[in-house]
């Protein structure tokens, strides 16, 4: 027998279940409980940035909108700084600015919504392999998929990180939203470009869906199944 | 702390997406395969929480919720660890629980099941660990309940148990069981879980030297999220 490994192993998933509005959102469930419900707060009102609203259903592998999900949204200020110490930028992070939001969607519709303001571009990683000079090259470009042949810091495009849970879903499902109007950063970004099925990127990209209180709507489906089925990331 | 990357998320711990028995999860699994993503800057940061995002009331539910009198049931403490697989505590991280009352029944509009409302019971928590990676609940345990699935099944006593850890990367939800539980064995949501020792972790022993004499029992529940990687040759993210 070799040496053994002392390492812990990780608790396994279960499904948040129907009622998971009760521990994480239980206005929602009916009740009123806490002095706060957390997760309502995003991008607090003096956050700079362009804000925008983001909006959209998840739908089975039936094509029937899911009702019961519940998500959480993970992001950048407008500069591309995580509120987070691990993120070397934290300290000039945008006031107001948390990054994480919690939103259920409605009972009826399946729609769910959040207000927030559009992410700027964060560092991306290094690329694989020995630290070897990349020459100079012209401005124009392009990464390859692991972002090599670019100078300067490589960044990723704007973008917001998602996890999705509910009833049904074992495993909390990760997936990012990237924006349409990002078109040069997106053909740039490493992480879409791992997705080897060109088409499947399209899952990923919110699309313009007009205005609400004057603010820009972009709107996000998420397919668990089927045709169109949304790319989920192992973070 | 140096900024790192996490350990790899051990797929053969966590339940697959698709699991027949547990019905719900048949229209509710992808087909294609998740896609591995190393961790950039996105993942390994997650939302940080503070003592004033909480009160020091909302982690002991025989009160947080106590209109003209306490709860109904047996009353118990929930306490334990959130470690990583390094076994390294995991400090200042929020957990949050829910759960049914004595009788199985939640505190929630869509659960019409005909066992009462508990008018002193709301049935959520939370908390923030301290330096240790320690947490503790005060609650009643919760009843077991039937559930549309297959014909007679119901779910375990069970507690809804909800942890941040410091990234987004090790973001869970599981939920917790109660030792010597019969219905364990029989539930299909338990039985999602592949392997017999991933199961048991999610099981709480009794604690006898966590409770409090004449006041209430306890149970012990530690929570393993995926460690950081150590630096070693580290090719590192950009910017650290």
């Amino acid at each position: 027998m070799p040496q053994p490994l002392h390492y812990l192993r990780e608790t396994a998933s279960q499904t948040a279940g129907p009622y998971v509005h009760i521990g994480l959102a239980p206005g929602a469930a009916g009740f009123d409980i806490y002095r706060e419900e957390l997760g309502w707060d995003i991008a607090g009102p003096n956050a700079e940035g362009q804000r925008i609203i983001v909006e959209g259903v998840v739908i089975d592998g039936t094509g029937a909108p899911v009702k019961d999900v519940l998500l959480e949204a993970w992001q950048a200020d407008a500069e591309g700084r995580y509120a987070h110490p691990d993120d070397p930028r934290h300290a000039e992070v945008a006031e107001d600015f948390r990054g994480w939001g919690r939103v259920i969607t409605d009972f009826e519709t399946g729609l769910w919504s959040f207000q927030t303001v559009k992410p700027g571009q964060v560092p991306a990683r290094r690329p694989l392999g020995p630290a070897v000079k990349v020459r100079p090259q012209s401005a124009g470009e392009r990464t390859d998929a692991l972002g090599r042949g670019h100078q300067g810091p490589r960044r990723q495009a704007p973008h917001i990180n998602l996890w999705i849970v509910a009833r049904g879903i074992n495993l909390g499902l990760n997936t990012r939203m990237y924006f349409a109007d990002e078109a040069e950063a997106n053909a740039a970004d490493a992480v879409l470009n791992l997705v080897e099925q060109v088409h499947r990127r399209e899952t990923l990209i919110a699309r313009p869906a007009g205005e609400r209180d004057g603010l820009p709507v972009w709107r996000f489906d998420i397919r668990l199944q089927g045709d169109g089925e949304t790319v989920f990331f192992d973070i | 702390m140096t900024p790192a990357e996490y350990h790899a998320c051990d797929r053969r711990r966590h339940p697959p997406a698709l699991t027949p028995n547990y019905k719900t999860s048949v229209s509710r699994s992808p087909r294609f395969a998740a896609l591995s993503l190393q961790n950039s800057l996105s993942e390994i940061t997650g939302p940080v929480f503070g003592h004033n995002d909480i009160d020091p009331i909302d982690n002991d539910l025989i009160r947080n919720y106590a209109k003209e009198g306490e709860p109904i049931g047996e009353r118990i403490i929930v306490h334990g660890r959130v470690l990583d697989e390094n076994a390294r505590p995991v400090p200042q991280t929020l957990v949050e629980i829910w759960q049914a009352n004595a009788g199985g029944r939640y505190r929630h509009r869509k659960d019409t099941y005909l066992a009462p409302i508990d008018p002193n019971f709301g049935g959520c928590g939370r908390t923030l660990t301290d330096a240790d990676g320690h947490y503790f609940f005060r609650t009643v345990k919760p009843g077991a309940y039937p559930w549309r699935n297959w014909v007679n099944d119901w779910r375990p006593a069970h507690i809804h148990v909800s942890v941040f850890g410091r990234a987004f990367a090790q973001r869970l939800i599981t939920q917790m069981y109660f030792e010597g539980d019969p219905l364990i064995p029989r539930c299909p949501i338990v039985q999602t879980i592949p392997d017999p020792a991933a199961i048991d972790q999610l099981i709480a022993p009794l604690d006898m030297n966590a409770g409090v004499p004449l006041d209430c029992l306890a149970y012990r529940f530690d929570i393993v999220l995926r460690g950081r990687r150590s630096t070693m040759f580290e090719n590192r993210l950009e910017g650290n």
